[in-house]
């Protein structure tokens, strides 16, 4: 099934300077009831976010008026924990586009891939410079290339990132894995047979 | 052919490519899938979006876990969404030609204990399951990983997923472990090591004579955490532990055929003089019972040791996030935990449920009662491991332990069906995380071994079993 296609992006950014953030605080287990995809977005942090009484804290950056856009920016080792996929699709679902990091957990990036949503890997340096930028001008706006791979600031910095090959072709052309599997149907009949 | 010495990763990975492209991910088979009711609905909603079936239903097991109650399973699940998420998965696997195991049958449970537990898990195969302690299974000497849902939805449909290889690493133990230190210790102080990131990227073969000398049970609480160190799995090498615990279970080779299956597995070992990209190696002598203080599992200590101080943190960039978590805590840095009373004990989930966990708790505490203080869980990992403990009379020693026993399920491992740890309270539990909200919302987890856990029951606070 086609996703909506990745090329490149220029907006503000939200700061999350935490580091190791586990697929729990991204999206709590209570709130993976659903049996749809679509509706994570308002439950995105919850337990940092809302008060028990559901009302916002303000004192959360997405609480924040200052801080907006579409790029999340966090601190290293995010997406860690629980494989739950529902974690990438309530960050898609609040209508982020891009995660920055310096570092991110297998199964979160994998499944960020999956659902177009952009896990970008940038050194320490690079993101603490990132969140020095913002601290000093929310409405800075950061571009992300994902032709030419390259994250840039306002101040002219910018810094290559790393992405598959193929997971490039599959974002920019909406492209997802299950349709490269169905087109190897019968070699895979063939090697299920060969060892059952 | 090459006579390049290979690694027992990559013997069984290379032995499931379907197809390897250049420029694309390996398109890996898969032998045996496992799901559950939370990360699969969205999967089987995209076949039919698709208009797909299954490709081979006999390769894929289902039972309801996370969600279930642990307590009046007879009953309809009280909880709506709850209730809706299991009967969804019911469906699913009726309409879809899926075995399901659902709750009540005898074989329910878990997921990652069912699956050894029924002989399902076998050396050598793939297995990958919506879940990431689907690592679990590695024990057995098999490529285990968890995935996410859009990865359910590949293994459905094709039986196979596109992945790339992780890198190698070796984790070696050797030596005798001292008395009061078990497996979850082991795997407690590899992580509060190497932190909880620290084997993001690769997959793990533990290795070395402790490991050789662990039960099937203590081996899968060792690869059940492989993925709290970001690990994308763990696997022991199978050897005659391997073997004798398989031998006879419900779906297993037998006869003949189990023979046979034997000899094909003796050759699983990793060849000599192979390499792997990284290799640790620990003694044995150096691990004392751990625990955890923070809220990650890396953030763990001997359990006599003090928690560090802001000054200690290797890196300074750790220091806002380990603030953070000392104070969801509500712990000081450079303060001890021992003697620090507990509200909660909770023996269970997929690391620390079966039989012998039980039956370790149950030699310790026999004939003692639980500390006014606590309330103490007992969750058995599935109907076999609940029905066995009874068999045993562990049930009578939990009663008049002041324990309760309850049903099978993931239980107060998540936060997300009823068992809950209330806001505030300090919960020691044989689980795997003890991420923020993760046992219910601002609950506060210790993690540690079921002896430090039993320990604490009887005591009411966090105890050193070696003194106990």
């Amino acid at each position: 099934m086609s996703k909506e296609k990745f090329i490149t992006l220029k907006s503000t950014a939200v700061p999350l300077p935490i580091e190791n953030i586990d697929t729990d605080q991204i999206i709590p287990a209570r709130f993976l009831k659903a049996t749809t995809r679509e509706g994570f977005g308002e439950n995105l942090f919850c337990d940092w976010r809302y008060n028990n009484d559901g009302s916002p804290k303000a004192d959360f950056v997405m609480n924040n008026p200052k801080y907006s856009g579409k790029i999340l920016v966090a601190g290293k080792n995010f997406g860690c924990g629980s494989s739950r996929e529902h974690a990438a699709w309530s960050i898609y679902d609040a209508h982020f586009r891009v995660v920055i990091s310096s570092f991110f957990a297998d199964i979160f990036k994998n499944n960020a891939l999956n659902n177009a949503l952009l896990p970008i890997t940038v050194s320490e340096d690079f993101l603490k410079k990132i969140f020095d930028a913002i601290e000093k001008n929310p409405k800075t706006e950061i571009t992300v290339d994902l032709q030419n791979q390259k994250v840039s600031l306002e101040d002219g910095s910018s810094e290559g990132f790393d992405i598959n090959a193929y997971k490039k072709i599959c974002l920019t052309n909406g492209y997802d894995d299950i349709d490269y599997l169905i087109s190897l149907n019968s070699e895979i009949r063939q090697f299920d047979l060969a060892h059952s | 052919m090459s006579q390049t010495p290979k690694t027992l990763f990559d013997k069984i990975w290379d032995a499931h490519v379907v197809k390897r492209a250049e420029g694309y991910p390996d398109a890996l088979f898969i032998d045996r899938h496992f799901i559950h009711e939370v990360t699969s609905p969205q999967a089987f909603d995209g076949l039919r979006k698709r208009g797909i079936k299954v490709f081979n239903p006999a390769r894929t097991t289902a039972t309801p876990d996370h969600n279930v109650p642990t307590k009046d399973q007879h009953l309809p699940i009280k909880e709506a969404l709850s209730r809706h998420q299991v009967e969804t998965l019911s469906k699913n696997c009726k309409e879809f030609g899926v075995t399901l195991y659902e709750l009540g049958h005898p074989f329910q449970g878990i997921v990652h204990i069912i699956g050894p537990e029924l002989g399902l898990t076998q050396p050598g195969m793939t297995i990958v399951c919506g879940d990431s302690h689907t690592s679990t299974h590695g024990a057995f000497g098999n490529i285990a990983f968890g995935i996410g849902t859009s990865e359910v939805e590949q293994v459905l449909g094709t039986q196979c997923i596109l992945q790339y290889k992780p890198k190698r690493m070796k984790i070696e133990i050797n030596g005798k472990l001292s008395k009061g230190v078990v497996s979850k210790d082991i795997i407690l102080y590899i992580i509060s090591k190497i932190s909880a990131s620290g084997a993001t990227g690769y997959f793990v073969e533990y290795a070395g004579d402790t490991i050789r000398n662990l039960s099937m049970e203590a081996r899968m609480t060792v690869c059940n955490m492989s993925i709290e160190m970001g690990a994308r799995g763990g696997l022991i090498a199978p050897d005659q532990t391997t073997f004798d615990y398989i031998k006879g279970r419900k779906f297993a080779p037998q006869g003949e055929a189990f023979d046979k299956a034997v000899e094909k597995w003796k050759e699983l070992k990793t060849d000599e003089g192979a390499e792997y990209d990284l290799v640790l190696t620990y003694d044995a002598a150096d691990i004392a019972p751990m625990i955890t203080y923070g809220t990650n599992p890396g953030m763990g200590i001997k359990v006599t040791d003090r928690i560090p101080t802001l000054a200690e943190l290797k890196d300074i960039s750790e220091q806002t996030s380990f603030s953070k978590s000392l104070e969801y805590m509500g712990l000081e840095p450079g303060s001890q935990l021992l003697g620090k009373q507990v509200d909660y004990v909770f023996i269970g989930s997929c690391t620390n449920a079966r039989i012998e966990d039980l039956r370790l708790v149950a030699e310790m505490v026999k004939g003692k009662k639980k500390a006014a203080n606590v309330e103490v869980w007992v969750i058995p990992g599935s109907r076999q491991v609940e029905d066995q403990a009874r068999k045993e009379g562990l049930d009578k020693i939990f009663e008049e332990a002041g324990f309760e026993l309850r049903q099978p399920g993931c239980s107060a491992c998540l936060g997300m069906n009823e068992d809950k740890i209330p806001a505030g309270k300090y919960c020691i539990s044989t689980s795997n995380r003890n991420f923020e909200g993760r046992q219910g919302p601002k609950s506060r987890t210790f993690l540690a071994s079921p002896l430090s856990a039993a320990a604490a029951a009887i005591t009411g606070k966090v105890t050193d079993v070696r003194t106990f």
